[in-house]
């Protein structure tokens, strides 16, 4: 904010006087008595007794903002002061005020008021910024697994299919080498996600067979299983081969259905 | 001339025949003892004083163990005279058919030949049975006599059974009984006591289903037993029940615990069976990447392969009567029952390719083999078979498709098969039956039950 105290010559001449008869009158070593206010001017006259203009006119105005920070929901006050204005108004909705004045604000972000004060010399501005502290940091994000990658569980659980064989077999038959193709890929993201899992190359067996030999078939489907999976390019040192013989059946039907569901290998997680 | 051909053509055929027939029957006459069965006629013990309460125990146990030997023909005690003789003192030449001659009981309408008496006393706080067996055939007394022997136990049901036992047995082997079931013990793997989806323990029992107790607390699963020839230890089949690789563990038959035993680094460590001196073992194991049979130190070392077969070979079986003599099963493309040397070598099929064969078994004396087999079934449906080592093919049915029958295990005594069967529903329990197929028994009855084997205590 600049004021034009020296905006004509007349103005000037008449403070110069003004100082000087000042300066004259403390040198004389009178004990002081203070200066009588200024006899009104009529033409200087503000309507509604505003103001008491110095007889040069000149507006000045100040404003502050108390606390200047201020956390959403709490308020502020505006402190304004003007001379000679007779026009004085703040911005954002405050609207005209006194000459002096005091006022509570509460902003919801942070805002600049600016106090404009108008007299018949001319007019002047003041500003006051209202900060709004910024809004505290959100809490820690929930314990939530990351979407994209789950737990190595159930990425086993939810990526890699069974392979099934034919009765007393170890072959890979197609049905289980389509499962077994995609079971290799999913096992290089799931090893790419997971650097240290293993995965256990689990053989089960239906339960006709005695149980000592299925034990035997069970390795040998598992180790059939494995094999295929390191051509693929699944790393040997992550599967580790298991066989449950018929000991661990995921069905105990007495049917070819479910024989046959118990004629597989699976893959689960590892230690 | 042509004639005479034709004559000397059927006797060699007549011939042959009575051959294969003498050794088809060879089985049967082996299994109940040469020379037919002795007809016992046991007489009711009664007891002087305190022993008495004891009695009905005692003479139940005595029958019961008698029958069960299946060596004798036990005569109806409807049948007997007025008057039973308790001391060889009662024994007179001749008494008009009261009971008091041995007259009385070789002729009718009993027709034993040997007569079992005694009575029981309280001696020194102890309840001893005074016992005797009698030859009913013989006129002379003193030629007549077999044996006599005094039994003493706790004056309780619990001594008044063991001296039962005690007395059965000797009179078992008296009359060429191989062994006695006295003293032995059936263990088994069992479902009760293992919380887990899929855990199972070590259980053992009386052979005839008392006193059943869980013995290990692993808490994995465990399956395909074996014990010790002295009834010392165990070797099972073990799994981590959250999933891991199937190990041997060698297990205290009294305690329950494990001692040490080095399994190889490998896929499966399964299926071990102990040498007749006890000092090595056989299993299954894959340290090549292919299973084989392994022998071993009974803690493991020094194991060295035996097969070297691309069948799966497991199950290995020691002759008791020959350690150089193993029995195992294969598959490829079926499983079948093998027989080779502690080297491998020699390895010759003993079932003929029918079906799947598997589970075999010695007897004690070393001569037969029980086995599971689908012959004449559909796959899976296994039922129990008796052969001899010699002739295998001529066998012995003594299951007929009564559910799923498996893992046939002989006594002690020789007679006796404890078994796997699914007879009573979808889950196995345990069975004891004769070796030929009668007096099928059931001994559990709670929770799965499976893998039996037979051991002395």
């Amino acid at each position: 904010m600049k004021t034009n105290l020296f905006q004509n010559r007349n103005l000037t001449l008449a403070v110069s006087a003004l100082v000087a008869l000042a300066l004259f009158t403390a040198a004389c070593g009178k004990k002081q008595i203070p200066a009588p206010p200024p006899a009104p001017t009529a033409g200087n006259q503000t309507p509604g007794g505003f103001g008491n203009p110095t007889p040069a006119g000149n507006v000045t105005a100040t404003l502050t903002a108390e606390p200047s920070r201020i956390e959403i929901g709490q308020s502020a006050n505006l402190n304004w002061t003007t001379t000679n204005a007779n026009d004085v108004s703040i911005n954002n909705g405050i609207g005209t005020v006194s000459a002096t004045g005091r006022q509570s604000v509460s902003p919801t972000e942070t805002t600049t008021y600016i106090l404009t004060a108008v007299g018949p010399n001319g007019s002047t501005t003041a500003s006051a910024t209202v900060t709004l502290a910024p809004p505290p940091p959100p809490p820690a994000p929930e314990a939530r697994q990351n979407n994209s990658m789950g737990t190595l569980e159930s990425r086993v659980q939810t990526d890699l299919k069974d392979a099934f064989f034919d009765y007393d077999g170890v072959t890979i038959r197609d049905d289980a080498r389509a499962a077994l193709l995609a079971d290799a890929d999913s096992l290089k993201r799931i090893f790419n996600d997971f650097p240290n899992a293993t995965i256990n190359v689990e053989g089960h067996c239906d339960e006709r067979g005695s149980a000592e030999y299925n034990l035997g078939l069970g390795d040998r489907r598992a180790s059939s299983a494995r094999d295929f999976l390191v051509q693929m390019g699944v790393p040997a040192a992550k599967l580790r081969t298991i066989s449950y013989g018929k000991e661990r059946p995921q069905c105990t039907e007495a049917d070819e259905t479910c024989y046959q569901k118990n004629r597989r290998v699976h893959l689960s997680a590892g230690q | 001339m042509k004639k005479r051909i034709i004559i000397y053509a059927i006797l060699i055929a007549a011939l042959a025949v009575a051959v294969l027939y003498a050794q088809r029957t060879d089985i049967q006459t082996s299994i109940v003892g040469p020379g037919g069965k002795p007809a016992l006629a046991v007489v009711d013990f009664r007891g002087a004083g305190a022993a008495q309460p004891f009695m009905s125990v005692f003479n139940s146990t005595l029958y019961s163990d008698l029958q069960a030997s299946a060596l004798f023909d036990l005569k109806p005690k409807s049948m007997f005279p007025l008057n039973n003789p308790q001391t060889p003192a009662d024994l007179v030449a001749e008494d008009g058919g009261k009971g008091d001659a041995l007259q009385d009981w070789s002729g009718a309408p009993v027709h034993a030949t040997h007569l079992v008496f005694g009575y029981a006393g309280v001696v020194n706080g102890l309840f001893v049975i005074y016992g005797n067996v009698y030859d009913a055939r013989q006129q002379d007394l003193q030629a007549a006599k077999l044996f006599a022997q005094n039994y003493p136990d706790s004056l309780d049901e619990g001594g008044a059974a063991r001296a039962a036992h005690k007395f059965a047995a000797d009179i078992i082997q008296r009359f060429g009984g191989s062994g006695s079931l006295l003293n032995s013990r059936i263990y088994f793997i069992s479902s009760r006591g293992a919380a887990a989806k899929f855990g199972t323990e070590l259980w053992v029992m009386d052979w005839d289903g008392n006193n059943q107790k869980q013995l290990t607390h692993l808490g994995g699963q465990m399956a395909y037993p074996a014990i010790s020839p002295d009834g010392s230890r165990l070797a099972a089949t073990w799994w981590p029940i959250a999933g891991g690789q199937p190990r041997i563990d060698m297990i205290n038959s009294q305690t329950g615990r494990t001692v040490p035993f080095y399994n190889q680094l490998a896929s499966l460590n399964a299926a071990a069976a102990f040498t007749p001196d006890g000092k090595k073992i056989f299993y299954a194991s894959s340290p090549t990447g292919e299973s084989q049979i392994y022998s071993a130190d009974i803690d493991g070392r020094n194991f060295s392969p035996v097969t070297s077969t691309h069948g799966t070979p497991s199950e290995p079986k020691v002759n008791p009567k020959n350690p150089d003599s193993l029995l195992f099963v294969q598959g490829v493309p079926n499983e079948q029952i093998y027989k080779m040397n502690a080297e491998g070598a020699g390895i010759e099929r003993v079932t003929n390719g029918e079906g799947e064969a598997s589970n075999p078994s010695w007897s004690p004396d070393g001569q037969h083999i029980a086995f599971s087999w689908t012959r004449g079934y559909a796959k899976g449906e296994f039922n129990i078979f008796v052969i001899d080592i010699g002739s295998p093919d001529h066998y012995n049915q003594l299951t007929h498709g009564e559910g799923k029958n498996e893992n046939p295990v002989w006594g002690p005594d020789g007679a006796h098969l404890v078994f796997t069967s699914t007879r009573a529903g979808r889950t196995p329990q345990i069975f004891t039956m004769l070796s030929d197929g009668t007096q099928v028994k059931q001994v559990t009855t709670q929770g799965s039950n499976r893998y039996p084997v037979w051991g002395v205590q």
